[in-house]
């Protein structure tokens, strides 16, 4: 009955990204399945579909395909969220604070021409453009988790290249010890910067251990396809064992710095974000647990891994930090 | 301004107006339109129209008075009770659908998480409100005992609005609207019995 109604709603809206991609359609099959081994075993009042699945098909502006795109032992095997979520619920407060309103108003974001200054403690500063950055190394494949500092967490086929590999080319001084990231500021472009919900530009930073390291990577797509505009096109951050709010969208600049200067969260509340802001469970948020977290697309939460489950890789780069005071 | 007259059929209408926000939600879940988050959708959507039922109700006292319809306040404890009802919707939507009976987790949070502590707090004083609310309680209390319990409702609402602030990550623009509107028809109250 779900998949009739799968089969039936939105006919006529149909875009080819759904048509053609059998990844998505058997991503969706298996979560259907999924969803209702899950309902099946839940009691009464859980008869509703709408409770367990998605509501939104894959509406994509941008069909474009990436090629050439490498698998990556780091990816993890977990079920992928399907794109019509990863692409309709979304925080990016440069198009609006509802989950929403980034899908619907970040067409008016302008992706070409587009440019990223590189600067500050580096030998080779240099203003790249996108299809430059596009070209800098080989596009890899990788699927990772990734957790809301709200409660939520998704599974998503990132595409890109590791930051390690930009840094490598532009040859950071002795006194780069962080690097700032910026995403672009033009309310025109943005309308969600008209409003002083926080101070613009967005503004994220990394310690450079932690910008070097193999799961750090600057992302340009999802799903095979260029990156949609609502999820930070055309070139992101993705940092996946910290909260998504690190994971700075839409980037125009990223400056090697000495000392660590404030992000925009950070500046929002100084007492809730931390400029770490690694995924612990057993560290709150003032108001609310991060104990545990609700995969979309599941009905019962789970409990949320130190360093959103990759421990094993990053754990090494806090050793003998007190992850308490530097949350 | 027509002078309206009550007729039993408004209240009729009135009671299956109250339950569209609910029928709503039905319909979306049995047609997959509650999104991509479908619980946080239902929990903020019973929440927003507690305290929405809640301020119609505090609506009714100073609308009789201004525009001489007496009868509205024939509508009052029907809307009451709906507030009660969504309430208990979203009560029930946290216990069971968000923290799925994990007991422990639930007092925890509501010891540790003001914005839970406080909306916890509002839904257990509105009990005695909704249990006294027929009118053979109000004759058993007594009018004046009644009426003092029945102000509650004014914390309840503050507690309210206070549960739906401290829960934004960052924009405040609903909960200000929420506040500013509570602050008014508590302020008209104030100022009318200060006039008196």
């Amino acid at each position: 009955m779900i998949i009739k109604k799968l089969l039936t709603r939105n006919s006529g809206l149909i875009q080819p990204s759904e048509i053609t991609d059998q990844k998505i359609y058997l991503s969706r099959r298996k979560f259907i399945g999924t969803a209702t081994r899950a309902s099946a075993a839940i009691a009464a009042g859980m008869v509703m579909p709408g409770l367990l699945r998605n509501s939104h098909a894959a509406t994509s502006l941008s069909v474009k395909k990436l090629s050439n795109i490498r698998k990556s032992a780091l990816s993890t095997q977990e079920p992928q969220t399907p794109y019509g979520d990863v692409t309709i619920y979304n925080n990016f407060y440069e198009f609006g604070t509802d989950k929403d309103q980034p899908a619907q108003h970040a067409h008016s974001l302008k992706t070409r021409p587009w440019t990223v200054v590189v600067e500050g403690e580096i030998k080779r500063p240099k203003t790249y453009d996108i299809d430059t950055l596009l070209k800098l190394a080989p596009l890899e494949e990788r699927i990772y988790r990734l957790r809301c500092v709200e409660g939520w967490s998704m599974v998503i086929p990132w595409i890109g290249f590791p930051l390690s590999a930009l840094i490598k080319q532009v040859e950071p001084t002795a006194n780069a010890k962080f690097i700032e990231f910026t995403t672009l500021h033009d309310p025109k472009q943005m309308p969600g910067q008209r409003s002083g919900v926080l101070e613009w530009p967005y503004v994220e930073g990394l310690r450079i251990d932690e910008a070097m390291h193999p799961l750090a990577i600057l992302a340009v797509g999802l799903y095979g396809e260029v990156l949609p505009n609502q999820n930070g096109a055309p070139i992101r951050l993705v940092v996946p064992w910290k909260y998504g709010f690190k994971s700075i969208k839409s980037i125009v600049k990223i400056r090697f710095i000495e000392k660590a200067t404030a992000s925009s969260w950070m500046k929002a509340g100084p007492h809730e974000y931390g400029y770490f802001a690694n995924v612990n469970p057993a560290v709150d948020h003032p108001r609310w647990s991060q104990a545990k977290e609700r995969r979309i697309g599941e009905f019962l939460k789970r409990d949320t891994l130190p360093f959103n489950g990759y421990a094993d890789q990053v754990a090494d780069m806090y050793a003998g930090l007190d992850l308490n005071r530097f949350f | 301004m027509q002078h309206m007259q009550y007729s039993p059929a408004i209240k009729g209408a009135l009671f299956f107006a109250c339950l569209i926000p609910l029928g709503r939600l039905v319909w979306f879940g049995l047609h997959n339109q509650l999104g991509t988050n479908p619980i946080e959708f239902i929990t903020h959507s019973t929440g927003t129209w507690t305290l929405n039922f809640l301020l119609i109700t505090l609506c009714i006292t100073p609308l009789r008075q201004l525009s001489g319809w007496s009868w509205l306040i024939k509508l009052r404890r029907m809307v009451g009770l709906y507030a009660f009802f969504y309430a208990c919707l979203h009560f029930i939507t946290y216990i069971w659908l968000d923290q799925f009976f994990d007991v422990a987790a639930i007092i925890k949070d509501v010891i540790k998480r003001p914005f839970i502590t406080v909306g916890f707090a509002a839904f257990i004083l509105l009990i005695p409100l909704a249990l006294t609310s027929t009118h053979a309680m109000l004759k058993k209390l007594g009018g004046k005992r009644w009426q003092s319990l029945h102000r509650l409702i004014y914390l309840i609402a503050i507690l309210g609005v206070l549960h739906f602030w401290w829960l934004v990550k960052k924009d405040i623009t609903e909960p200000l609207i929420y506040a500013v509107i509570l602050a008014s028809l508590l302020g008209y109250r104030v100022i009318n019995s200060n006039s008196r």
